[in-house]
């Protein structure tokens, strides 16, 4: 039990981080129909631009460590942002209104840039820091002395996780951006004639979809001390795989399929074996997506007449 | 004349391949009038709208909108989102589209994008919440509001747009239009698939459009019973030309309209002109 219930802390705090990327993937199919197959590298630049962040911060001697913490994820977030509104900018808006692969084709030729962008200018080594946010509780501690932790780190993956998410519900629902966004997933030309600029609200979408990249890049290097830059290629096909479980297209199943991704992961590490770990993630997602085409919390796509 | 017309058609063609859908078209609509566009299916009245609001570019000709202020603007050289924000045209379409997943509420909010673009100072504002963006919010809502109640659908604020019945959502979509603030508005066939009660409420709002907001308003309609009651010009086209104007008594009683607009069976003619008197 107390295995378990340690297992089941683990499998939410790695199921936040593939959430938050999962929402990114979910995000741009809604609006633009796409997959963006770069999304997995933004998260892994966000990673690396938390890390010299990190660094720069370090060496100008600050040593507060909510001041640090909270200036990373600002750079992060605005420069992986920058990044996110870029690629939508050079690779994706001049191929809009070709055929349908285009742009897929385009975000398989950009997640190969931004992958060996990394290597060729942070070196193939993975570089890791130390860990500076240390400490937890013990939850709970039985006869045979296993221990339940929860370590602070892991607490803040899971608080920030929450509260982007609330922050970006709000967005979504209660604001103009958030309206215009909506509007443009269900009809984009009856929006233009409305008055939405339709390409400036695609990019605001690749914008934040990066940002909120960025923030799990930063868990990431925090949770685990290191990055590398190959590390967005399993973390993107994992959250895209998130994002499909739960239904592509919709915002809670992004993050509830980068939850049940996390789990499956962490309690097949568990109790049966490591290596096989994708393996079972991915077998259930097939099977899911036999019984279910549109996920968990998709809805069926009705054909317009 | 110029002095008060709105949109000036001139000489507008336009050729997909080989085929001509629309051949020197000329007609104004006057400000603050109805200007209906009538024809037999295929004449390419909606090739003509298409024109208007930036969906084809004409193969030839002009489109000039002039506004209250005397500015004259190219309609032709306009797109996309830039119909609504600069030239201040608003449209409907044949089949209804409307956001379906969005709430009624929420529909007519998109359409007043470009109101509160500005008061947003680029997004940022607004989602700080700066006090002058609050204003500009409450503004919309309060035109929202207004319109919801206008169209009779006031107590469906919050349901989804796309559980309402046909007749609502063709009046929540001239709504939609309406709260862009339109200088021209261009409603295609909007009393298509409504019963008589219906097409007679939607003559009623639009004539209240005419006349309480001083909105020019330009429709594609076949309802022969709207179009004789509200028009105040008629514009006449077939196979792409116009082939008469003038007001709904000098164009009902045009021979050739009754001919091309229904073929050559006069008894049919008679029976749907009858229709609209």
């Amino acid at each position: 039990m107390d295995y378990f219930a340690q297992q089941l802390i683990n499998g939410l705090v790695l199921g936040s981080i593939y959430g938050l990327i999962a929402i990114g993937y979910t995000m741009v199919y809604g609006i633009v129909g796409m997959i963006n197959f770069a999304h997995g590298d933004v998260f892994m630049i966000g990673g690396f631009i938390a890390l010299i962040t990190f660094l720069i911060l370090v060496s100008l001697g600050l040593t507060a460590i909510p001041v640090i913490l909270l200036v990373v994820l600002l750079v992060a977030m605005a420069i992986t942002a920058l990044y996110g509104w870029t690629i939508e900018r050079i690779a994706y808006r001049p191929l809009r209104h070709s055929f349908r692969l285009a742009p897929m084709l385009s975000a398989i030729g950009m997640s190969f840039v931004l992958t060996n962008y990394s290597q060729v200018a942070q070196g193939a080594r993975v570089k890791p820091i130390p860990p500076f946010i240390t400490g937890g509780y013990t939850l709970h501690e039985s006869a045979d002395g296993f221990v339940i932790q929860l370590s602070n780190i892991q607490i803040m993956v899971v608080i920030t996780t929450i509260v982007l998410l609330a922050l970006f519900t709000w967005l979504v629902s209660r604001t103009r951006l958030g309206r215009d966004m909506r509007a443009c997933e269900q009809d984009q030309t009856m929006a233009a004639l409305l008055g939405v600029d339709v390409d400036r609200t695609i990019s605001m979408t690749f914008v934040i979809g990066a940002a909120l990249a960025a923030v799990a890049g930063l868990m990431y290097l925090l949770y685990y001390g290191l990055v590398d830059f190959f590390m967005g290629f399993v973390a993107g096909i994992k959250a895209f795989t998130a994002a499909v479980l739960g239904g592509i297209g919709s915002l809670p199943g992004a993050m509830l399929g980068g939850l049940a991704i996390g789990l499956i992961e962490t309690f097949w590490s568990a109790y049966f074996s490591v290596e096989y770990k994708d393996v079972a993630a991915f077998s259930i997602l097939i099977v899911v997506l036999i019984f279910m085409p549109t996920g968990l919390l998709g809805r069926p796509e009705v054909e317009k007449v | 004349m110029s002095g008060d017309t709105i949109l000036n058609v001139e000489r507008l063609t336009m050729r997909f391949g080989g085929i001509v859908a629309v051949q020197d078209l000329s007609f104004a609509a006057e400000r603050k009038k109805i200007t209906a566009l009538i024809g037999p299916n295929g004449a390419g009245k909606t090739t003509v709208f298409n024109c208007i609001t930036g969906f084809y570019k004409p193969s030839g000709g002009a489109i000039r909108l002039s506004h209250d202020d005397g500015r004259t603007i190219a309609l032709e050289k306009l797109n996309d989102f830039r119909i609504a924000k600069q030239a201040k045209v608003a449209r409907t379409f044949q089949n209804i589209r409307l956001f379906p997943g969005m709430t009624a509420l929420e529909n007519l909010m998109v359409a007043q994008h470009n109101a509160l673009m500005r008061a947003s100072g680029l997004t940022f504002l607004g989602l700080i919440g700066a006090p002058g963006y609050r204003d500009a919010e409450k503004r919309a809502i309060d035109l929202a509001t207004d319109w919801l109640r206008r169209v009779n659908l006031l107590d469906r604020a919050d349901d989804a747009a796309g559980n309402f019945a046909y007749g609502d959502q063709r009046r929540l979509e001239i709504a939609r239009a309406m709260c862009t603030e339109p200088a021209l508005l261009c409603l295609d066939e909007p009393a298509a698939g409504l019963n008589a009660r219906e097409s007679a409420a939607l003559s009623e709002l639009l004539l209240s459009i005419r006349k309480e907001l001083g909105t020019s308003i330009l429709l594609i309609e076949h309802d022969m019973s709207v179009v004789m009651e509200i028009s105040d010009h008629i514009v006449v086209m077939d196979h792409g030309v116009k082939i008469a104007q003038g007001s709904p008594q000098e164009v009902r009683d045009d021979p050739k309209v009754i001919a091309a607009y229904l073929g050559t069976d006069e008894d049919e003619a008679a029976a749907v002109m009858e229709s609209g008197s």
